[in-house]
């Protein structure tokens, strides 16, 4: 394994993504207006949304490093699979944290089948799946194959997911929920949001980095271990 | 003859003498429905609503204890290893497996769905054919998916724990559009409503076959 | 058998060249050479962890190879894997036997999977030739761990194999078993089939065996023609060449 300590584009990762995080949190609390209906609990929209798109660009990345791994037989792509599946559960959780805080004064409830929160649900449900299946196959190499195997299927089954559970709640409408992201935002709310999608695309990279150097420096000890004990 | 036939007839023979997995399935199934109908209330019409989404819930907790055990018997003697030394494809080692596990639980489906329907006093005579319909596409989805993830689970540490952790949130599709096509048919939706579920199941068995077509070789090899 | 070990002109039964294993960083296989000549019985020793199993298991096509390159009768088993599956016989130290069917009934199955002809009467040799003849009509759960590595050597060898790879077969096998094992291999020798059997038990292996080698870490340290073995300090040689594995492993 490579023993770097880090190259100048982590380093140039790191910087930026702390500069946007405190900018983002400036945005979100002084810059954006205060939504009217909704008040103050309204801003954690931009914690929400953010999150449940890394969480989504986490699960791909899932995708994309099984796949990789299926084919190539590269322990690397196994290594990107794991960290963004582990990055992807932590913010699929804050994702049905922060619904329903907000959930909570505006529709009167703690948790609503709402199709997106449904949907998170289960994703959550897959990817913890696929974090208990690493843990209870013995041998790395095997661990990563079914792994890879089960993130395949996982990610597939994502829109599928979502068609059904649209249909379903199709056929039992929910009361009409109040204020969908996205329709007639101030324009300074959607500054807001977009600086905010990109500062969590920037903090979910900066993350995936340090998680595959803790995974390589976990490894790269496993195998001195193995050599020195053999 | 096709090596999926010939694993098929190895299968049924085998369970043909010791009924391991259909018997258990069958009892596991009716005990289920059984105490379903102690969480109501005696005579309530609420359970009527409720039995289609109990029947499926009920089968599908039924068929992951059968399956737990298809891949059991080729990993305890080392025979996936006598499989693949045969000059067989690799997935047709899936297709017999996925055949027998089907076969099975239909099976099984014959015995509980009766039963079920004087348990839930449900009119099902008039509607079988729809019911059939949609029985076959439900339970050839899940089985697609439990006959791909068994063969994951038997080469786990916690063989029986793991495979439903790995299926239900998968199957979760399957098992709406499941229960929803047979609610339509009970309460008289129309064709409409029903073939639009079943449209979608179809269209969800083929996806998950092809998925688990083209990754099976990767969960067998070594 | 015997003129044939003259290697380079005669097409070897089994021929391993550059043969490299690893698993992530960690090296099953180093770089293995060597050649079979058809007929003959090549005994592979080594310590636990040595590779020898992956040596067997790449043979056999259950598993690739890194780099390097294998040849078996001619054949290239990752290009045409299912033509040389059928050249292959494999006893190893799991039975492969499915124990809720008869001894009948296991040998059928394994002979439709690899389309054998005349599947009947070849079984019904087969079954009386391992002695199991009275018993063929019971469940195989019901049989002795002999019993049972005796029916293994019929399935391994009912589809007529040339090429026989053994691992390990004396594990699990009591004395009398473990015997009759060796007379049986011993029998299957004298027919010109070529073998390849890896083993930490020393002193079968030598009794059976045309060529010695010893694998250790992953290389063969030791590839010699039997007759060029001193028998009685073959032990000592045995030892010397992997030595402080057995103190630590």
């Amino acid at each position: 394994m490579d023993n770097k300590s880090s190259s100048p584009w982590v380093r140039i990762l790191v910087v930026a993504t702390l500069i946007t995080m405190l900018v983002d949190l400036y945005l979100i609390f002084e810059f954006a207006p205060t939504e009217r209906a909704m008040g103050h609990v309204q801003r954690i929209f931009y914690f929400h949304v953010p999150s449940a798109w890394v969480a989504f660009l986490a699960f791909f990345i899932v995708f994309i490093g099984s796949v990789g791994y299926l084919w190539k037989r590269d322990r690397k792509y196994d290594m990107i699979a794991h960290s963004a599946a582990e990055i992807g559960v932590l913010f699929a959780t804050l994702v049905m944290i922060t619904g329903p805080i907000w959930g909570r004064p505006v529709w009167n409830t703690w948790w609503e089948w709402s199709p997106r929160l449904t949907l998170f649900l289960v994703l959550w449900f897959i990817y913890i799946a696929y974090m208990m299946l690493r843990s209870f196959v013995e041998g790395e190499e095997r661990s990563a194959r079914f792994a890879a195997v089960f993130g395949i299927v996982g990610f597939v089954d994502v829109p599928i997911v979502h068609l059904s559970i649209r249909l379903w709640r199709d056929i039992h409408p929910s009361p009409v929920i109040a204020g969908g992201d996205g329709s007639g935002l101030h324009p300074d709310m959607k500054i807001t949001f977009f600086f905010s999608l990109f500062t969590f695309t920037l903090l979910f990279f900066w993350l995936l980095v340090q998680r595959l150097r803790l995974e390589k420096s976990t490894v790269a000890t496993s195998e001195l271990k193995k050599q020195i004990a053999y | 003859m096709s090596a999926v036939f010939v694993i098929l007839w190895k299968d049924l023979l085998s369970e043909f003498r010791t009924k391991e997995m259909v018997l258990s399935m069958l009892v596991f199934s009716l005990m289920v429905a059984v105490i379903f109908n102690f969480s109501f209330p005696p005579g309530s019409e609420f359970i009527q609503q409720a039995a289609p989404g109990i029947l499926w819930m009920t089968l599908v907790f039924a068929s992951l204890l059968g399956m737990n055990r298809s891949f059991v018997y080729e990993v305890d003697k080392g025979c996936m290893q006598g499989l693949m030394l045969a000059p067989v494809n690799r997935t047709a080692i899936y297709l017999s497996k996925l055949l027998v596990n089907f076969i099975f639980i239909t099976i099984v489906e014959l015995v509980v769905l009766p039963l079920f329907s004087v348990f839930f006093k449900l009119e099902v005579l008039h509607v079988a054919g729809q019911l059939a319909l949609i029985m076959f596409l439900g339970t050839l989805g899940f089985t697609i998916i439990g006959t791909l993830f068994s063969a994951i689970s038997v080469n786990t540490k916690t063989r029986e724990v793991m495979l439903p952790i790995l299926h239900f949130p998968v199957s979760i599709p399957i098992i709406i559009c499941s229960v929803q096509a047979t609610t339509a048919v009970l309460q008289e939706q129309g064709w409409q409503v029903l073939w639009g579920w079943c449209k979608l199941i179809v269209v969800f068995d083929i996806i998950f076959l092809i998925v688990a077509y083209f990754t099976f070789e990767f969960i067998i090899e070594e | 058998m015997s003129d044939s070990i003259a290697s380079g002109s005669q097409t070897a039964a089994i021929k391993v060249h550059g043969l490299s294993k690893t698993f992530g960083n960690q090296f099953a296989l180093r770089k293995i050479d060597f050649e079979l000549p058809p007929g003959e019985f090549l005994t592979i020793f080594g310590p636990n962890g040595a590779g020898k199993t992956t040596l067997i298991r790449i043979l056999s096509t259950l598993t690739h190879a890194s780099s390097g390159e294998v040849e078996m009768g001619g054949i290239v088993p990752s290009k045409e894997p299912d033509k040389i599956r059928r050249q292959i016989g494999v006893i190893g130290h799991q039975t492969y036997l499915y124990e809720n069917l008869t001894a009948e009934e296991n040998l059928k199955f394994y002979g439709r999977l690899y389309g054998v002809t005349d599947l009947d009467q070849k079984i019904a040799t087969i079954i009386a030739s391992v002695g199991l003849r009275l018993r063929r009509r019971d469940c195989v759960r019901t049989f002795s761990r002999g019993m049972q590595q005796r029916l293994a050597i019929a399935r391994a060898l009912l589809h007529e194999p040339t090429i026989l790879l053994l691992d390990e077969p004396y594990t699990g096998l009591d004395q009398h078993a473990a015997e009759m094992l060796s007379g049986w291999l011993r029998e299957l020798r004298s027919s010109q089939r070529t073998t390849l059997m890896v083993t930490h038990d020393l002193e079968r292996g030598i009794d059976l065996a045309d060529r010695i080698a010893i694998l250790k870490k992953g290389r063969i340290v030791f590839y010699e023609k039997r007759e060029n073995v001193d028998r009685s300090n073959f032990k000592q040689t045995y030892y010397k060449l992997v030595g402080d594995e057995q103190n630590t492993a």
